[in-house]
């Protein structure tokens, strides 16, 4: 299983982090110090995957994002490196061409795209079309809520202020 | 509306934060902004809860302390929005973690959106619960999960089958619940569904061996079916990655298979096609279908065997092993080393390249290639494999010197042919990595040395030449100044050539230039310095012509501020001048040191140890030993670090019992020990009856002084008019001064003694009529002084009365006895007397000779 996803970015900024097993809070930030070390130090035409505390990191480097999967011994790296490409191209979708900025100013959003894609530190859906799909239902029932209630206030304020008058 | 709490928006705090140029001035933005949502959250407003939460997201992100937020997601959750649920769940995973108490309270909420009637909040409570629950909560909404399992809308099944994985992880006991449903799930055509089942099956496989027989039985064929038409399926572009219809799928399905392949031949059978063809088809220029073949080559080498299959798998790891790519390569050699318990053989054919994997620039490679090259190490390949080992420790890095190093030279250790080979690559690596060889290992190498008798020649000529290449090197230098001391003569006389040597001619001076260069180099250590004076002592004696030379450079260190240096140095110097008749005794040729023993101590295993002298044998006068000569220096060891503990208690020391009809017999103890061949002692005094010398055999030891050496052996029982006495027990063994010799300074690591050894008891004198048995321990950190309990029990029939034990010791042991617990010793064994002694010695850790 994936234990956690970082995303860290060039200078050592955590853009993401999601947690599948149980580290407290401390023990994140430690975590997340170390492995920043470990792996925005190692050379670009090195493998992908590094070794650490007996378990395996794999990351990949996206322009100036590292996003890192931390898996098992026993697991297939080279399929975590396919996870992380199509959480990518997911994101990419979403937000056309997605690049850092994206990712700081709607990190809540990646999120929810992580959560469709991974539950328990396993995939959960291989088709991007399916993932997409969902998350924009969800924005959609967002939207419409918001809506709601920006017209309900808005009767509310007209029935306050005529009350007022 | 209160205007406190519209405060800004996200985005307009998140831009705000990061236009900050000092760290100062971000805290003081997000302090305000803290400042702000906690007044928000103790006005308990409605309508910017979620804005407020997502703020304090970001600001958790940064690295703040966001507990007063806590609350707030469950408050959020509790709603009956969906955003704000959306929001609140995720706080939720972000801010708590499952060993927080906060968390039970969640429970009801969930348990209400389970049930909720909009399917993407039911999503929503899966997905919090899949992703951190606690095994209260798990146990609690189990069944709601379990009926989620088969809710029409495959979103949700597939949410729920992995948040089943995550109850049954934390519950095995509920695996059993989920058996049923999960197989239902393989028979699934949605693609989420059935990965998330095929990954529930494989986890409870893992969790519950029940589990494991019933999908092993009931479902091998199906997922063998699905697995087919996977791989002969059409383009399917919404599965699509690099050509390969859904290689994830693909994978889990390889994973299922092998843990149900794994053990069993009838299922192996089964899926033999369907892996041939996988293997052969998939195309592997992308990752995705590499991690493929790597999937399938796992299995293969896991399920029961099958011999095309296995070559077929070979074939694919030998074609990922020279592949360019770093990443395929890596897992390549992560399946080898899985492969190698299965098929050495097929591995040992790719050595050439794993060696080369050695030396790549990669670390993660490197690694992982020695970790496989060790394992690949037989006695028929170990000297190309060494040889290649040792060249890449010359290009290689310094952190991974010392992994290398290690591997080397315990790879060295284990299957050495031959001591010439031994001795030459252990030369090798100290004159590259020497500083990063352990001290047990340089120790392993004297003692192999010193026993290959034949060979002295051959190496102390050999580390000449090394140590004039290669002085940085700190161990080589100590091996080096070792054995130029012990076989010096050797070295300078070209005795014991050997043909493949190239003759050198060593003068005695350069001899002795080699040992001054060692001392006075600059980055020479304590103990390389110790042993090089231990050295030139020996030398003195070897090389009579460079006497003065040698008390010179001896001299010099008279003032060191090191105690050890200045001790030594004075102390040899003595010898020097004024005990030149013993000088050549005191440092002769070592004794061979006993591997077995070596080895056994190392392990820790052998509590005593016996020394094998073949050296020198030596029958040490009955009786009467001349004090030794003042100061007697303490060749072996100078700290007063305590006996290879659990050695005997050897002892010679002498009692005396009076008023004891004691027929004289004087039975040799029952030693502990092994008698030794060599050396003889023996210590009798009023040899009435008394058994002749070669007792116990051993070179006797003062039982109180921590060292012995064959040569010195102590005798010494002195004008003491008594009846019996005891022979001593062997002794230490000389790996012990080994050991301390090339330690010089306080207790060596690797010597297991702990202060304050318990020394086993003694039976020291036994007849028909009486025993006596001595507890001996010594204090911890107080070794000059030792305690012994003696007990006596009464063999006869006859009753003892007015026992009276008494004891005498030579001139330097001062003895305190401890009134007796009675006087009467009851017949037959009935009950025993117990007598407390304490026998200080003034001149501990010296080793006392005599001489006739």
């Amino acid at each position: 299983m994936i234990h956690f996803v970082l995303l860290i970015s060039r200078q050592g900024k955590v853009r993401l982090t999601k947690w599948y097993s149980p580290y407290s809070q401390k023990e994140r930030t430690k975590v997340i110090r170390e492995l920043s070390g470990l792996i925005l130090t190692r050379g670009p035409k090195l493998c992908n995957f590094v070794e650490w505390r007996g378990l395996r990191v794999v990351y990949k480097r996206y322009a100036s994002l590292y996003f890192c999967m931390c898996i098992d011994e026993d697991d297939n790296e080279l399929e975590i490196l396919e996870i992380i490409h199509h959480y990518v191209e997911v994101l990419d979708r979403y937000f056309g061409s997605v690049c850092e900025l994206d990712l700081i100013y709607n990190f809540h959003k990646a999120y929810f795209i992580l959560d469709e894609l991974l539950i328990a530190g396993e995939l959960q859906e291989p088709s991007k079309r399916t993932v997409a799909r969902l998350v924009a239902a969800q924005d959609s029932l967002v939207e419409t809520a918001k809506e709601q209630t920006s017209s309900i206030t808005n009767i509310i304020a007209q029935v306050a202020n005529t009350a007022s008058l | 509306m209160n205007p406190f709490s519209s405060g800004t928006r996200l985005r307009d705090m998140i831009r705000a934060i990061r236009s900050c140029k000092t760290a100062a001035e971000e805290r003081a933005v997000v302090r305000k902004e803290c400042a702000a949502i906690r007044a928000a959250i103790s006005e308990n407003d409605q309508d910017y809860r979620h804005r407020n939460l997502a703020k304090l997201m970001f600001i958790h992100m940064l690295g703040y302390p966001t507990h007063f937020g806590q609350m707030e997601c469950l408050k959020l959750i509790a709603s009956s929005g969906f955003p704000e649920k959306r929001i609140g769940y995720l706080g939720l995973m972000l801010l708590l973690d499952e060993r927080q108490e906060v968390l039970m309270l969640v429970t009801n909420s969930l348990k209400q959106d389970l049930n909720h009637s909009n399917q993407y909040i039911i999503g929503l409570a899966l997905c919090a619960l899949g992703n951190i629950c606690s095994a209260e909560m798990a146990r609690d909404l189990a069944p709601e999960v379990e009926r989620l399992l088969q809710f029409r809308d495959p979103n949700i099944r597939k949410k729920a089958a992995l948040c089943s994985i995550r109850i049954i992880k934390k519950v095995p006991d509920l695996a059993e619940n989920f058996i049923n449903p999960a197989a239902s799930l393989l028979r699934e055509k949605h693609h989420g569904v059935l990965i998330t089942g095929v990954q529930l099956c494989t986890d409870l496989c893992k969790v519950s061996s029940e589990a494991l027989e019933y999908f092993r039985e009931k479902c091998t064929e199906g997922l063998v079916k699905t697995l087919k038409d996977m791989a002969n399926s059409p383009y399917a572009p919404e599965y699509d990655i690099a050509g390969i219809t859904d290689p994830f799928l693909h994978i889990r399905l390889l994973k299922l298979l092998r843990i149900l392949g794994q053990g069993d031949a009838d299922a192996s059978d089964c899926m033999n096609d369907i892996l041939a063809q996988v293997a052969t088809k998939i195309e592997s220029n992308k990752n995705a279908g590499n991690a493929i073949l790597y999937e399938c080559v796992g299995t293969i080498m896991s399920i029961e065997d099958n011999g095309g299959l296995r070559v077929l798998a070979i074939n694919i790891l030998g074609r990922f092993l020279s592949n360019r790519d770093n990443n395929i390569r890596y897992v390549a050699l992560n399946m080898l080393m899985k492969a190698i318990t299965v098929d050495a053989q097929a591995v040992q054919r790719h050595r050439a390249t794993i060696l080369e994997c050695v030396k790549d620039s990669d670390a993660s490679i490197r690694k992982k290639a020695l970790d496989l090259v060790y394992l690949l190490v037989n006695e028929s390949n170990v000297k190309p494999l060494t040889k290649e080992l040792i060249e890449s420790l010359e290009a290689s890095d310094q952190e991974f010197k010392g992994v290398l190093t290690a591997k080397i030279c315990s790879l060295v250790e284990k299957f050495s042919p031959e001591k010439i080979w031994y001795i030459d690559q252990m030369l090798k690596v100290l004159s590259e990595a020497g500083n990063f060889v352990k001290d047990e290992v340089w120790h392993a190498l004297i003692v192999v040395i010193s026993n290959a008798s034949d060979l002295h020649g051959y190496s102390v000529r050999a580390l000449y030449r090394a140590f004039q290449t290669s002085t940085e090197q700190e161990t080589l230098v100590r091996v080096a100044v070792w054995c130029i001391g012990e076989y010096g003569d050797m070295l300078v006389n070209n005795v014991g050539m050997l043909d493949i040597e190239e003759p050198i001619t060593v003068t005695e001076s350069d001899a002795v230039d080699a040992l001054e260069v060692s001392i006075k180099r600059l980055n020479s250590d304590l103990t390389t310095k110790a042993m090089a004076l231990i050295a030139l002592l020996k030398l003195s004696s070897r090389f009579p012509s460079c006497s003065e030379r040698i008390k010179d450079i001896i001299l010099q260190n008279k003032r060191s501020f090191v105690l050890e240096l200045q001790q030594r140095s004075i102390e040899f110097n003595c010898i020097l001048q004024k005990h030149q008749n013993i000088r050549s005794a005191l440092v002769e040729r070592m004794p061979v040191l006993d591997e077995a023993t070596f080895s056994g101590r190392r392990a820790g295993s052998l509590p005593t140890s016996v020394s094998t002298s073949t050296g020198t044998a030596r029958n040490l006068p009955n009786g009467i030993a001349k004090p030794a000569a003042a100061p007697v220096a303490d060749l072996l060891d100078l700290s007063s670090s305590d006996a290879p503990a659990p050695s005997s208690s050897g002892g010679d020391f002498l009692q005396d019992l009076l008023g004891v009809d004691l027929s004289p017999a004087s039975a040799p103890p029952g030693t502990s020990q092994p008698p030794k061949a060599g050396t003889d002692v023996l210590l009798d005094l009023l040899s009435i009856g008394t058994s002749p010398p070669a007792q116990s055999s051993s070179s006797a030891s003062n039982i109180l002084s921590s060292i012995q050496d064959d040569k010195a052996s102590l005798v010494n029982l002195n004008g003491l008019a008594s009846l019996t006495s005891l022979s001593p027990n062997a002794t230490s063994a000389s790996p012990a001064p080994m050991m301390d010799l090339l330690d010089g300074f306080g207790p060596s690591p690797q010597k297991k003694e702990e202060n304050g050894p318990a020394y086993p008891s003694l039976v020291a004198y036994e007849s028909s009529t009486l025993r006596m048995t001595f507890n001996i321990s010594k204090q911890p950190g107080n070794p000059q002084i030792t305690l012994i309990q003696a007990i006596f029990t009464n063999l006869s029939p006859n009753v003892y009365n007015d026992f009276l034990f008494q004891a005498a010791v030579p001139k330097f042991l001062q003895l305190h006895l401890d009134p007796a617990s009675s006087n009467t010793l009851p017949a037959s064994g009935n009950g025993s007397i117990i007598q407390s002694m304490k026998v200080t010695n003034s001149q501990h850790g010296k080793v006392c000779t005599e001489f006739e």
